[in-house]
């Protein structure tokens, strides 16, 4: 007479070698121990052993040799009670010719019973899956990219024309955290380029108003409005706390800060400077071997030749393609695909629609980086030779 | 004659011209035969000490000419140079 399943079952564990989790838990990370979640997907997604591999029981057959080369190897499958996992120790053992399987007895549940460290993976609410589904399609972002810009802290200095373009796109794109440093307040004027305010936020300041749009568009994302303006007694406690600073600053002191205090705390910057018709943009990050601001332009030009765009016109388009390049660049670094700027200039030229770059070196007596970033000093952040006299011209 | 690419700021100086060609062999002779055409770049470009000013790159094609041969870097008739002046618009001082 055939036995019923639950009856073969019992036979089988009678047949294949049983382990009992603490024995598992004690060759948890021994290389010489491969362990196999043999569970489904959606087990699996609820948690899992730390460093177990899982090969569903279904692709048992067609998987396991993926998982587990070596057939003299000593092999713990486990499943949800114990029941499966003898299944395919059998399988193993019989069929394939595994010579050490072990199933664990009492499986994932008496394993957490028992108060084990379990690995429960990242995964996104049934919500963010839809929000974010055209970059979950993507190879280069898919989930782990998504994953990577959930957890994500960029600090935009400047709420303006180059801050934004990059507000609005990476809040829509899921930068779990954005920072916005500034001090200054929405005004009509504005409003021909700085599209991340609105006409209902005029005389508000611009981190509240910024913080209102973005949380429209994404309300995950945690704002963080910091309205100050960036100083050198606080710039370091302000950028410990972001992987990405987003320079979008129109003047060269505030430039030559940023600059200083990233490459102290090794932060890239994605820089952005726009004028007239023109743009520049580079990725500063002296932590990836690459150049900084100051090996670029060691001084700022004397004030006389460095209008900044409050007294000069742009055209407001302009800080919103270079704003979506800058924000490119970000979300590049932050799910580590690409080439990014790092090490070269881009110059937009919108009225010739023309795109150049030039390479920017590491300078190797770079009054800045070519140093141990723990000996750059509060006191020289943010400063250049003449920069008293710069300040004073400059108003 | 090389093409010189003129940098916003610098285009007043030139009539308004984006590009600009220049007689010359090296970088000097490109730059000082511009400055010749085009007085007001004399202060801009060069320094009391006859050097770049440090505030401007001056790129052969894509390269800068601090990390060819300098002033003396030659210059062919397709090359291009770029100018490049540190420039720092964008939002007010935060």
């Amino acid at each position: 007479m055939t036995p019923s399943g639950a009856e073969f079952v019992r036979q089988v564990k009678g047949q294949v070698d049983e382990v009992d989790p603490t024995q598992v838990h004690e060759v948890l990370w021994d290389p010489d121990v491969a362990i196999i979640d043999v569970r489904e997907s959606d087990e699996v997604s609820a948690g899992k052993l730390p460093g177990a591999v899982h090969v569903p029981r279904g692709f048992l057959e067609s998987r396991i040799d993926g998982a587990v080369g070596d057939r003299a190897k000593r092999v713990v499958l486990y499943c949800a009670s114990g029941n499966r996992s003898a299944l395919a120790a059998r399988t193993l053992k019989e069929d394939l010719g595994y010579d050490r399987v072990e199933s664990m007895t009492g499986g994932y549940t008496l394993w957490k019973d028992r108060g084990y460290e379990v690995d429960v993976p990242r995964t996104l609410t049934p919500e963010q899956r839809e929000r974010y589904s055209r970059h979950i399609l993507i190879d280069e972002v898919g989930l782990d990219g998504q994953i990577k810009l959930i957890d994500a802290k960029v600090l935009l200095i400047g709420a303006g024309a180059l801050g934004s373009p990059n507000a609005l796109y990476l809040a829509a794109a899921g930068v779990g955290t954005i920072g916005i440093v500034d001090d200054d307040v929405v005004d009509l004027s504005n409003l021909q380029r700085q599209v991340v305010h609105g006409t209902s936020t005029i005389g508000v300041p611009k981190v509240e108003s910024a913080a209102k749009r973005i949380n429209d568009l994404n309300p995950e994302v945690n704002v963080v409005q910091h309205q100050q303006r960036l100083e050198s007694s606080t710039v370091l406690d302000l950028f410990r706390d972001y992987d990405v600073i987003v320079d979008g600053t129109d003047n060269f002191p505030t430039r030559y800060l940023i600059n200083d205090a990233a490459v102290r705390l090794g932060k890239p910057v994605v820089s952005a400077a726009i004028l007239g018709f023109e743009a520049q943009l580079s990725v500063f990050d002296t932590a990836n071997d690459g150049p900084c601001y100051r090996c670029l332009f060691p001084t700022p030009p004397p004030a006389e030749l460095a209008p900044s765009c409050g007294a000069n016109g742009v055209l407001g388009v302009l800080p919103g393609t270079a704003g979506l390049l800058q924000a490119t660049e970000v979300i590049k670094l932050i799910i580590g695909k690409g080439d990014s700027l790092r090490g070269r200039l881009l110059m937009y030229d919108a009225l010739a629609a023309e795109m150049r770059e030039v390479k920017v070196r590491r300078d190797p007596e770079c009054p800045v980086c070519s140093r141990d970033p723990a000996t750059i000093s509060d006191d020289e952040m943010g400063v250049f030779p003449d920069y008293e006299a710069f300040c004073a011209a400059a108003g | 004659m090389a093409t010189i690419r003129i940098p916003p700021v610098l285009r007043p100086a030139v009539g308004g011209e984006r590009t600009v060609s220049a007689d010359g062999s090296t970088v000097r002779e490109v730059l000082d035969s511009l400055v010749g055409a085009h007085g007001e770049l004399q202060s801009q470009l060069f320094g009391a000490d006859g050097d770049l000013n440090r505030f401007v790159n001056v790129y052969l094609n894509d390269e800068d000419v601090r990390v060819l041969e300098g002033l003396d870097t030659g210059v062919g008739e397709a090359d291009t140079l770029v100018i490049l002046p540190a420039m720092a618009g964008g939002a007010p001082r935060p």
